[in-house]
């Protein structure tokens, strides 16, 4: 009752057997052991597990891993990675090596847009699609495209400091 | 967290999907975007024997205009609808609904169809749904039947369609001129779904006039229904704000509000008034913005 | 302070050391750590909240696929021990809970086996194999009722449920009250809350049979504090107890604790010898992980005309819960402690009856005792206000020890160690422009709309604390080691969960020693690896935590000092530390590197006499007194009338925590602390029905604040140093949340003054306030709202207008029994 599925996560082609019932999160983390993904409910609410799907954010704990199966998924892992490679981080370049940040991350450093680091990965990953379809976000525009994103710690002010400031930073790359 | 085992079918035509619905009856569940089915399942609320994975069909997400119909495809996401420019052009009360569903991630992955099928009582969609007097097709081995908004929603999480039958398609008649809609909602604070949720169009004739009103709501009772009283009251009379008071006021007539944790039914009641008066304003004013 | 000549980077907005692992999604918290062979665990819980367990059957799940082992609570027997309480309060009921069930559960969640399997998938799935019988007792859900004759009652050795009643007075009470000229008394409900950490509870556990050590990965707040329980509930001797915490995603006082599955899966791990690993879901997080608040109190202020107070009395019902988890019992003497908030309040006296029920524990949720307190006080000084017709800022800066005061003593048997309201309510009234928001008020309420500004000047109890005032210890300890290659590793007790202080605890290394941040590792939470320390909780991370490294730094800098003089031809009380280097401050040309002193330490042949090789120091930092860090905050919102809807227009919020180390940290916890408390005040509340079902247990039903719900929110602050440590710094981590649900509260309640209005429960849900704006109008099919609102009974406590202060005639005490006034003095903390 195995099903084979093939998706490409962060660059890296994947090749696997899986139950199918076995969530796309779990693939993630268990499976291939990437873990910066993180789990914060059942319910498609909190948002920690957001991973970008074809370019688009979606909650990996509400997909099947049979259901992404043909994919390109980019995780917090590989965000910065595709992105220098000219992916914009929808997970469309090759994964090159790292060590720099995306600009969202880059962000969230700087503007303290985080304390316990767990909604992190989800949230920035969010901001990423955000800032694809929007260069320029009003501070509303940014609260609302987050607000599928739990965070506990911050009160998320930082966190819209942190999008302000990856958006113009992301404005000034492209000008 | 953590679903029962079932044994998946991912099949490869619509054809193919009906076979495997036909076979497996009541044991089956289709799974499109997965967000109101896989939420249920991983809480053990459901544990189908059989998953028929429609989700990969080619060819049902879509959306186009055929003789002044707007079809979409039920594959659609809620993403797509928000964004189709064909839709913000020619049914923007469409797109200014499903910008209202759950979230960013949400609107990514679930479908109008798997959305209208699963018919939760709190949903966004079949507001506008009923006030646009939309169809909806649903094919089965046999053939497909096209089905009017109004006798689709048949009551809490139960529609039209049979054993047997998967919904392909919504059909949208495209917004006449001096028409404006609006979908006013008040959230439920934790899950984002609606408490009440009024869809108003309203088509204006010379000097204000109302030539037709729809008013779809949502949230209100066990299913979405259309507030005809409110149609009534406004049919033939000079738009404006004391009019809308007036008739938002049967928006509830002859619906028993549901009433739980986050509103009681007396406070429902009320805000579907509330909701109606301030949807019909604001398409009253996107009526008139578009015939100026 | 003794720091760094020059480059201090004490005070500056450094972003944050621990940040880069966690953006890039490769830091581990516990369920990111996999460890060959290892298990998983899934518990059976009970449906019930009061029922007999008459049998577990566990021979199905037994036998599905993957399972290695299924186990009861007769299966355990007595191989653990119950679960720990640390907090003692005299003549207090007993309510031992075992790890697993037994014979009876107590409320809805509660362990009654645990199943162990190959992978998660098939340990979920044996889980519903486990079969138990139970029989259905009638539970206690509502306190009130809970302690009503004819009550069934949870533990059949007691007649009642009254876990116990504490006292405490301190001043002329009774004279104060007979002295009044206006007494306002009202019924004030602090609601359950959940605290919803983003990360649930997770434990692994590793047990080595060769070297019979156990190791247990947690998500706590408390490592040592953990292992020392953790050996005495597993008869594990201690230095064989490993306690790691990883990366823990938030607290907020939810695993400031012990819990049953904690030593459970230890035990599991040691009995299959293999690693076994547990994850809580969502659901279990919020029917099994503390819950925080659930009081309801009944206030009286005495005043007199003029505004001043002269005596305050309160009578308080604390559902505890079923159980008692670690500190269960404390909170509400905390409350106790700080009911006099920020103002001169010669007598006082609260009466606590806490009680058993059948719902999870209450424990100590963000702020712990002292958001109630600061509620009931914040919400009375309003209530007061109003009553004589007082502008809210005015009563409180007539109330106010002033600056000179200080140490100043409250009647609870506190001392505030140091404060200035005056100038930091001036700060705050300067900067929010609060005269002309008043104008704007007017003006909008002539218009029918609803703005309401809201105003709290709270005072709060960090840095906790002396030793004497807490159950296991209030120091904190930490070394400090200078490695060869010059770089500083200081070990912490204060495990942190969030707070950065691998950052500020750089910051302070760096200065004192005259290196950069870059130079300084902080680690923690390692049972074998950091000295016994106590832990991050009660704002004491850095007043306590920080204290005891800066003392070890300091230590450690005048050792430097000696070697470096003697290496250079200086005096050692002449050296000055500065970009990595010593030198002398009259003759800087004789300076060595920071390198080469530190090499000269541990090669030893250049050593001056008398000095031992090494560069290490341990403090253990024991404080003389809590501090007392206090704000203003102001906060303006604007009501819809036609549904209740409350939007927050202005927050503004000057607090004064004394020095600040990172003022960006500091604002992160103010901002986070503030949105907890809106949280609270707005939607928040843990709702059990009638069966003790949780019936707000999963996240579409509980809301917690989204970032679309929530204000921009202004900062400042004054610094008012504490003298109690040498950093200077009061503590932040709870301030927000302290001050920010009166605020709140105060606002919607100034709001809705137009509507007779004195006081609203929370949580101010869009309901509540509706019913209140339109109490008494006719529906839109001409009903009278009044006639609804009776029968939809919105508000538990029903006390929109339950005020009843007779200006000229102070009321006599209602129900206050001066029974146990003899025992109550000598019960006071301190």
């Amino acid at each position: 009752m195995a099903v084979e599925i093939q998706l490409q996560i962060n660059g890296k082609s994947h090749h696997s057997k899986v139950e199918p019932r076995l969530l796309l999160v779990h693939y993630l983390r268990d499976t291939l052991g990437l873990t910066g993904t993180h789990i914060g409910c059942e319910t498609s609410i909190c948002g920690a597990c957001t991973v970008l799907l074809d370019g688009k954010a979606v909650k990996s704990c509400t997909v099947l891993a049979v259901q992404a199966s043909g994919g390109v998924i980019t995780t917090i892992e590989g965000l910065a990675a595709t992105w220098r490679s000219g992916g914009n981080g929808n997970g469309h370049g090759a994964a090159n090596g790292g060590g720099s940040l995306h600009p969202v991350q880059e962000g969230f450093w700087e503007c303290h847009g985080l304390q316990c680091g767990y909604c992190t990965p989800g949230m920035i990953l969010s901001s990423v699609e955000l800032l694809q379809s929007n260069p320029n976000p009003s501070e509303s525009e940014i609260r609302n495209s987050i607000s599928g994103n739990l965070c506990r710690c911050t009160g998320y002010q930082h966190i819209v400091k942190s999008v302000q400031y990856a958006a113009k930073k992301m404005r000034g790359r492209k000008g | 967290m953590i679903p029962a085992s079932f044994d998946y079918h991912a099949p490869k035509s619509l054809e193919e999907a009906l076979r495997l619905l036909e076979r497996h009856g009541d044991e089956a569940k289709l799974l499109a975007g997965g967000h109101s089915l896989l939420p249920l399942m991983k809480l053990r609320l459901a544990s189908p024997r059989f998953v028929i994975d429609i989700g990969r069909l080619r060819g049902m997400s879509y959306v186009k205009e055929e003789s002044g119909v707007i079809a979409i495809g039920a594959l659609t996401t809620h993403a797509d609808v928000a964004s189709s420019e064909l839709l913000s052009q020619r049914c923007p009360l469409l797109v200014e609904t499903a910008l209202e569903i759950g979230d960013v991630q949400v609107r990514n992955r679930g479908t109008i169809g798997g959305s209208l099928a699963h018919n939760d009582p709190a949903a966004d969609y079949p507001a506008a749904i009923l006030a646009l007097d939309a169809e909806i097709v649903a094919a089965t081995s046999s053939g497909t039947r096209t089905i009017p908004a109004r006798e689709f929603f048949v009551d809490m999480l139960t529609t039209q369609l049979k054993h047997g039958e998967i919904l392909t398609q919504v059909r949208v008649p495209v917004m006449k001129p001096r028409t404006g809609g609006a979908y006013e909602k008040l959230f439920q604070p934790a899950s984002g779904f609606a408490i009440v949720g009024v869809a108003a169009l309203l088509t204006l004739g010379a000097g204000g006039k109302i030539e037709s009103a729809a008013v779809g709501i949502t949230g209100l009772g066990p299913k979405a229904f259309r507030a005809e009283g409110v149609e009534k009251a406004l049919k033939g009379k000079k738009a404006g704000d004391d009019l809308f008071a007036e008739a938002a006021k049967h928006a509830p007539r002859g619906i028993e509000p549901l009433g739980d944790l986050h509103a009681s039914s007396d406070y429902r009641r009320e805000m579907a008034v509330v909701f109606t008066r301030r949807a019909l304003a604001r398409a009253a004013a996107n009526a008139s913005g578009k015939s100026a | 302070m003794v720091t760094a000549e020059a480059a201090p980077f004490v005070g500056r907005a450094l972003k944050r050391k621990e940040d880069p692992r966690l953006i890039q999604g490769i830091s581990h918290y516990v369920d990111d750590i996999s460890l060959t062979g290892m298990l998983h665990a899934v518990f059976v819980r009970s449906p019930y909240a009061h029922a007999r367990v008459r049998s577990v059957e566990t021979s199905k799940a037994k036998v599905a696929p993957g399972v290695v082992a299924v186990m009861t609570g007769a299966d355990l027997g007595s191989s653990i021990g119950m679960v720990p309480c640390a907090a003692q309060i005299p003549d207090m009921k007993a309510a031992p809970r075992p790890v697993l069930a037994t014979d009876r559960v107590r409320f809805v969640g509660e362990a009654v086996a645990v199943v162990v399997a190959e992978d998660r998938y098939a340990a979920r799935d044996a889980a519903d194999l486990v079969e138990v019988d139970y029989e259905p007792l009638t539970p206690v859900v509502d306190p009130e009722k809970a302690i009503a004759k004819g009550a069934p009652v949870l533990f059949d050795q007691y007649s009642d449920n009254i876990a116990y009643r504490w006292e405490l007075e301190g001043g002329d009470v009774k004279k104060a009250f007979e002295q009044a000229d206006v007494v306002v008394r009202q019924r004030i409900v602090n609601q359950r809350v959940i605290p919803v950490a983003m990360e649930t509870r997770g434990v692994l556990a590793e047990y080595k049979p060769g070297e019979k050590t156990l190791t247990i990965w947690s998500s706590t707040q408390i490592p040592h504090l953990l292992r020392t329980q953790l050996a005495a509930m597993l008869g594990t001797p201690e230095q064989f107890v490993r306690v790691i915490t990883p990366e823990v995603g938030g607290g907020f006082g939810s695993k400031l604790n012990v819990y049953g599955e904690e030593a459970l899966v230890g035990y599991l791990s040691t009995k299959l010898e293999r690693p076994v690993k547990w994850i809580e879901s969502r659901r279990e997080n919020f029917q099994t992980a503390i819950h925080g608040r659930d009081q309801i109190d009944d206030i009286e202020l005495a005043l007199e005309k003029d505004g001043t107070v002269l005596g305050l009395r309160c009578k308080v019902i604390a559902d505890l819960g079923a159980y008692y988890q670690l500190l269960t019992p404390l909170i509400p003497t905390l409350t106790g402690l700080m009911m006099c908030g920020s103002y001169k309040i010669p007598a006082a006296r609260m009466e606590v009856i806490a009680v058993l029920t059948n719902k999870m524990s209450t424990d100590a949720y963000r702020g712990a005792g002292r958001p109630e307190a600061t509620y009931l006080i914040e919400r009375a000084m309003d209530l007061a206000a109003a009553e004589l017709k007082m502008d809210p800022v005015e009563i409180r800066r007539k109330n106010f020890p002033k600056a000179k005061e200080f140490p100043y003593a409250t009647p609870t048997g506190l001392i505030y160690d140091s404060a200035d309201y005056q100038t930091c309510l001036n700060l705050m009234l300067k900067k929010s422009g609060y005269k002309k928001l008043r104008e704007e008020q007017a003006k909008l309420r002539k218009q029918g709309r609803y703005m309401g500004i809201g105003v709290c000047t709270y005072v709060e109890i960090c840095a906790m604390g002396p030793s004497s005032a807490m159950p296991a210890g209030g120091w904190e300890s930490a070394t400090v080691r200078i490695e060869p290659t010059g770089k500083v590793n200081i070990l912490t007790g204060a495990s942190p969960h969030g707070q950065g202080q691998e950052t500020s605890f750089a910051q302070i290394g760096a200065d004192v020693l005259g290196l950069d941040p870059e130079d300084v590792l902080i680690t923690h939470g390692d049972t074998a690896v950091v000295p016994y320390g106590i832990g991050t909780f009660g704002s004491r991370g850095t007043a306590v935590g920080g204290t005891a490294a800066y003392k070890s730094l300091v230590k450690l800098r005048e050792k430097l000092a000696q070697i470096a003089a003697f290496l250079a031809g200086a005096e050692p009380n002449d050296m000055v530390f500065q970009s990595r280097k010593i030198f002398s401050k009259s003759d800087p040309k004789k300076s060595v590197s920071f390198q080469d002193c530190v090499s000269a330490a541990y090669v030893a042949k250049t050593l001056p006499p008398g000095v031992d090789p090494g560069l290490d120091a341990t403090t253990f930092f024991e404080p003389t007194n809590f501090t007392f860090p206090f704000g203003a905050h102001l906060c303006v919102v604007e009501v819809d009338a036609e549904t209740g809807d409350v939007r927050v227009k202005k927050y503004l919020a000057v607090d004064d925590c004394g020095n600040v180390i990172n003022p960006l940290l500091v604002d992160g916890q103010i901002h986070g602390g503030i949105v907890q408390a809106l949280g609270q005040a707005m939607f928040e509340e843990a709702v059990y029905d009638e069966q003790g079902q949780l019936i707000t247990g999963e996240l579409t039903d509980y809301a917690i604040p989204r970032a679309g719900d929530m204000p921009w929110i202004e900062t400042d602050r004054t610094v008012t140093p504490t003298p109690v440590n040498p950093l200077g710094v009061k503590g932040v981590g709870e301030a927000g949340t302290i001050g920010g649900t009166p605020c709140f509260a105060n606002a919607v309640v100034d709001a809705l003054a137009p509507f007779g209005v004195r006081h609203i429960d929370m949580p101010f849900k869009r309901e509540r306030i509706w019913r209140l704006m339109n109490d008494g109008k006719l529906t839109h099919d001409g009903k009278r709202m009044r006639d609804e609102k009776r029968a939809a009974a919105p508000s538990p406590a029903g006390g929109a207008k339950r005020i009843a202060s007779k200006p000229s005639k102070p009321t006599k005490p209602a129900k206050a029994k001066p029974a146990a006034k003899k025992s109550a003095k000598s019960r006071r903390a301190k």
